[in-house]
């Protein structure tokens, strides 16, 4: 495991981004296909299965792309059926139970949001492949972004209830949101490389854009500077990763062999 | 009994590529979605490109299964077949026809993307209005962005009550 090693090479240091990317999104997949056949309206129902479905996709091309950088014979199955939680580096928030719509709902917009601008950047990077990973990432990202965003302004600006649930989902969230600008030894390798996205260049315009988003919805912003929780880009995660992924390892693991065809 | 291997051109193989469809949207090939790139002869073999749709669409992998398929069933065996990701899909990429092809088939065609549109404004702009497919009228609603496939939104024709859907513009 290359947690805290202390000098990273540019290939460890892409691969490890690379993963991370993945794991948000293949974790946070994972939850949104908890809502098929749940949603509260089938249209939603749709929605949420569509999303998690591109999520699974951006997943995908990132295991990929990592163990091809890698070049140890792994494969992109390997990666997400055969690591313990410890070896994940998806961002807390991502893999909190689902909870009402509300809760998804706000995940949804806060993840989306961040995601446009750090795909704005990716989209850029000096690794061909990746940014043409990113430019065509964004353009789906855009699509979340505005589903979310507008159900934000349904739910906040809708009944007292509704209203209730939709406040409270922000507020137990807001903790998880600092992990989003989390930097360490990689990210900064990568950075002066020219290969991934500075996080900090868009950190104040992705919170004037959840601000505005609140404040329309009649939703109350909770305080940027309270106590925010970090670790799962270390692999250090809250207990809800090991149930999500005792589920969906679990029939893999079981017939490591097994074969579709 | 298929043309001995040597006779085979890049032409060839492209037509082969053209003859197959979309498995959920059976009225376009995957050369008119855009899906198939190009053909490249290098040293013995073919490289055939080909570039995903959306992210997730479970159909790139029947597809890509159809391939090979049509390949090997025609004799051909020294290819290789790459995603690539370098050149990003647009629906800009569909000719006229295969848009028309749709519409007849009852799913409005996308329309023109606009390039160097400020998004974040452009969240404040009503959604534009997309004719319904059987009676052209304009006064449609928007049900939902997403639809039974990835690339697809649902609408709901105002005049003829008729849900449909629409290939989004992206």
């Amino acid at each position: 495991m290359s947690t805290q090693t202390q000098t990273l090479t540019k290939k460890e240091a892409l691969f490890e981004y690379l993963t991370r990317l993945a794991d948000d999104r293949l974790i946070l997949g994972h939850r949104l296909s908890e809502w098929c056949g749940h949603g509260p309206i089938l249209e939603e129902d749709i929605a949420l299965a569509n999303i998690a479905l591109d999520y699974i996709g951006h997943a995908a091309s990132l295991y990929e792309y990592a163990v091809e950088i890698e070049d140890e014979g792994r494969n992109r199955d390997d990666l997400v059926y055969f690591r313990n939680d410890v070896e994940y580096k998806n961002l807390k928030m991502v893999e909190l139970p689902k909870g009402d719509f509300g809760f998804t709902i706000a995940r949804q917009f806060l993840f989306s949001a961040y995601s446009y601008f750090l795909y704005e950047k990716l989209a850029e990077s000096h690794d061909d492949q990746f940014s043409g990973m990113a430019r065509k990432h964004l353009k789906e990202v855009k699509y979340h972004l505005r589903h979310s965003r507008e159900w934000v302004f349904r739910l906040g600006d809708g009944t007292e209830e509704s209203h209730r649930r939709t406040q409270t989902a922000f507020d137990e969230l807001w903790t998880y949101i600092g992990e989003f600008f989390y930097t360490d030894e990689a990210d900064e390798l990568l950075q002066n490389e020219g290969l991934a996205a500075d996080t900090n260049s868009f950190h104040s315009e992705w919170k004037n854009l959840v601000t505005d988003v609140l404040e329309k919805a009649t939703l109350e912003v909770p305080d940027w500077d309270q106590y925010m929780a970090e670790g799962g880009r270390k692999g250090l995660h809250t207990e809800y990763l090991g149930h999500l992924l005792a589920e969906m390892q679990h029939l893999r693991r079981s017939y490591p062999d097994a074969k579709w065809e | 009994m298929p043309k001995a291997l040597t006779k085979y051109n890049k032409d060839d193989i492209w037509n082969l590529l053209s003859e197959i469809t979309d498995p959920e949207i059976p009225v376009l090939t995957i050369v008119e979605l855009g899906i198939a790139r190009s053909v490249e002869k290098e040293d013995d073999k073919f490289v055939i490109r080909i570039t995903p749709t959306y992210s997730g669409c479970p159909a790139m992998d029947a597809i890509e299964k159809e391939i090979h398929k049509k390949l090997r069933l025609n004799g051909i065996q020294n290819y290789e077949l790459k995603k690539d990701f370098s050149e990003t899909w647009t629906t800009d990429w569909m000719p006229d026809e295969a848009k028309q092809k749709l519409q007849e088939y009852g799913i409005a065609p996308p329309g023109k993307t606009e390039e160097g549109d400020n998004f974040l404004s452009s969240l404040k702009e009503n959604p534009k209005k997309v004719p319904c497919p059987y009676c052209g009228s304009k006064n449609t609603k928007l049900q939902s962005e997403f639809g039974s496939t990835a690339c697809k939104a649902q609408y709901y024709c105002q005049d003829c009550n008729e849900p449909f859907e629409h290939f989004k513009c992206i």
